[in-house]
């Protein structure tokens, strides 16, 4: 699966989770860029990426994750 | 909506929640609860997914949520915001991880016997004191198993296992429960084993984001929570309409013949219908009603249900509909002919087909999506669609009270005269003031009563006790009792005494089950009469308009004689009658004691 296509995804869930349609997420897009991202919220989306791709994060990753830029990284590890 | 009955898609769920949540909320009808979380762990995801589950029940809920793990604090020493929050329910979601005390491997067992009755006071300390503070009903989760065995099997029945302290303090909670009415169980450690306890005790949660158990298994705890709440609320659901042909049995008894069908112990394919049939004669005997609806002719319909190797007999069902026509209009005639709202029957059919098409034209009717007969059980009871909370002996009796209804519809066929017909049944009514033993059940009528209810005030078991204790109010159980049989309590009146001498109605219910039995007339004189003791001079009646309350939005009016004194933009009436000058006793056919 190529980087862009992952991103697309990406972009869907977090337009569910977030419930707001003009949610466009990018490398350096972190918690601070969108407003209901809180530590609660973390959570579920954590859930709702690990169920769009069938993967699992462990808590190692879950800690280190900067951005959705690495959130990509590690997907891409998972399923490549 | 679909998407919350089982069995659900959570990743559906958890993805769309703020969706489903607007949407829900234009629900029309929607009754307000305040509920105080009070958890051990992260509750905020639960939160969510509760108030998700209960929308769908029609129950809109405020929350309160404790701080991360001050559930004893809270609820020990009190806070002002918990305080003026008055919460209808409490909700103690504590789990394996808040126990402190278990037992080591060096303790005896006077040792551990402290440490159980250590853990279990903590908690009921807790629970006095919130019910001693607050006018509200508890729910409190039990504890789900350890998610390692330190000395493996033996964990289970050895005094030093943590599987056995776990156990026993269950059965403490338990023994509480049984002794008091406002408190329930949420049974996690079913919950748990159900979903699996080794996803469920998921330790990523935990670590992470202190959750007790994993995220995804969250809409399965909020869903068996919201099905405590609805069921104290009475938003359970009270019959079964059930399709015959591969549903109560395998096979087409029009085209297979009575010989060929498969039901009985011979055969795996026919075991698996009567076991399905001896679960739904089991939910008969709690006071669930039965119904057919069936696409068959009559006659073929009552030799199927007089198979041989059947459970369930002509006899057990109320109303049987076999014919050929649409199966959303015979599910209207049998909420007619029994006097319920469609939306609190469940319809069993193994056709999608018709599943689909009685769910579109009956609002709030549940059609589970059973597959197989042999998930028929499983999906059925995972609903929860007749949670027990409130069980009173009148449920025991429900199928016998209906029953006696068709035989009192066939009386009435032979009397030209109506009020000849009320004086053949020879009826006899208790009206009094509430009795404890009756307590229960008029909480669970105030709760059940949709059609004949004037204000739709609901009231638990708590409100119903605080209404009693207080004498500012003059509360009135009616019993009524016929030649055919004993209806048991089936109508209640609560008025409040404001400025010494006006009386306000708050509530005036009845079971749709004795409609036009003059009873609403027993109790109008009765409640005059213990009125002018207490000096009363003016009645005050509301009528609240709601879908279900047209039947007596004339009742103050036409029927009872008041004067409408006021009328909103809603249709909210406000009537008064004087009863300074006097006042005739209506009721001429029942026969009144205390």
């Amino acid at each position: 699966m190529e980087r862009e296509e992952i991103f697309e995804r990406l972009n869907g869930v977090f337009r569910d989770v977030f419930d707001d349609d003009s949610i466009v997420v990018t490398e350096t897009t972190t918690a601070k860029d969108i407003e209901d991202w809180d530590s609660l919220e973390h959570i579920n989306l954590v859930v709702a990426v690990e169920q769009e791709f069938g993967i699992k994060f462990n808590m190692g990753e879950v800690t280190t994750m900067k951005n959705v830029g690495d959130m990509v990284d590690i997907i891409i590890s998972r399923i490549s | 909506m679909k998407e919350l009955e089982y069995p659900f898609d959570v990743n559906y769920i958890m993805k769309n929640k703020k969706k489903m949540k607007k949407e829900l909320l234009l629900k029309p009808g929607l009754i307000e609860k305040n509920i105080a979380i009070l958890g051990g762990s992260t509750t905020s995801e639960i939160k969510n997914m509760l108030e998700l589950f209960l929308l769908n029940y029609g129950i809109k809920s405020n929350f309160y949520e404790s701080e991360y793990n001050k559930f004893y604090e809270d609820a020990m020493f009190g806070n002002e915001e918990l305080d003026n929050f008055k919460p209808d329910i409490i909700y103690i979601h504590t789990t394996n991880r808040n126990i402190i005390e278990y037992p080591n491997m060096y303790d005896d067992e006077k040792i551990i016997e402290d440490k159980l009755n250590y853990e279990y006071n903590k908690f009921s300390k807790i629970w006095e004191k919130l019910f001693e503070k607050f006018n509200a009903t508890i729910i409190q989760n039990n504890f789900e198993y350890p998610y390692y065995r330190l000395l493996g099997n033996k964990d289970a029945s050895d005094i030093h296992g943590r599987t056995n302290f776990i156990t026993r303090l269950n059965q403490k909670f338990y023994e509480y429960a049984q002794n008091h009415k406002n408190f329930f169980i949420n049974d996690i450690n079913y919950v748990s084993s159900c979903y699996g306890l080794d996803k469920w005790a998921n330790q990523f949660y935990w670590h992470m984001y202190k959750y007790a158990m994993e995220v995804p298994a969250i809409p399965y705890l909020s869903f068996n929570i919201a099905n405590i709440i609805k069921s104290i609320y009475g938003k359970n659901k009270k019959a079964f309409v059930l399709d015959l042909d591969n549903t109560l049995w395998g096979g087409i008894v029009g085209d297979d013949g009575v010989e060929n069908l498969a039901i009985g112990p011979e055969v795996p394919s026919g075991q698996v219908y009567t076991e399905f049939q001896n679960y739904l004669k089991e939910y008969k005997d709690l006071g669930i009603i039965l119904n057919v609806n069936s696409k068959n002719e009559y006659e073929n319909a009552i030799a199927g249900l007089n198979h041989p190797a059947g459970t369930l007999k002509p006899d057990d069902f109320i109303i049987i509909k076999a014919n050929w026509n649409p199966k959303n209009l015979n599910i209207k005639d049998i909420a007619e002919e029994l006097n319920l709202g469609a939306d609190s029957f469940v319809f069993v059919d193994d056709n999608p087909a018709e599943r689909k098409i009685c769910r579109e034209y009956i609002d709030g009717l549940s059609t589970p999506e059973i597959d197989v007969p042999e998930n028929y059980i499983k999906i059925i009871d995972k609903n929860a669609y007749f949670e027990m909370t409130n069980f009173s002996n009148e449920d025991l009796k429900k199928n016998e009270l209906y029953k006696d209804n068709a035989k009192r519809s066939q009386m009435m066929a032979t009397f030209d005269n109506y009020d000849d017909y009320l004086k053949s049944l020879n009826m006899k009514a208790e009206i009094s003031t509430f009795k404890p033993i009756y307590l229960e059940r008029i909480s669970q009528l105030s709760n059940k009563s949709n059609q004949f209810n004037l204000t739709t005030k609901r009231y638990s078991l708590a409100d119903i006790e605080a209404v009693n204790n207080d004498e500012n109010y003059i509360k009135l159980y009616g019993k009524l009792e016929d030649i055919f049989g004993d209806n048991g309590v089936i109508t209640v009146v609560i008025g409040n005494i404001k400025n010494n001498d006006e009386l306000h109605i708050d509530l005036w219910i009845m079971s749709c089950r004795v409609l036009k039995r003059n009873m609403e007339f027993a109790m109008m004189d009765k409640l005059v009469e213990k009125a002018k003791e207490k000096g009363i001079k003016t009645i005050y009646g509301y009528y609240y308009p709601t879908l279900k309350n047209k039947m007596v939005k004339d009742f103050y009016s036409t029927t009872q004689g008041f004067e409408e004194i006021s009328c909103d933009s809603e249709g909210n009436k406000i009537y008064k009658l004087d009863i300074s000058n006097g006042y005739t006793n209506k009721n001429n056919v029942i026969e009144v004691y205390e």
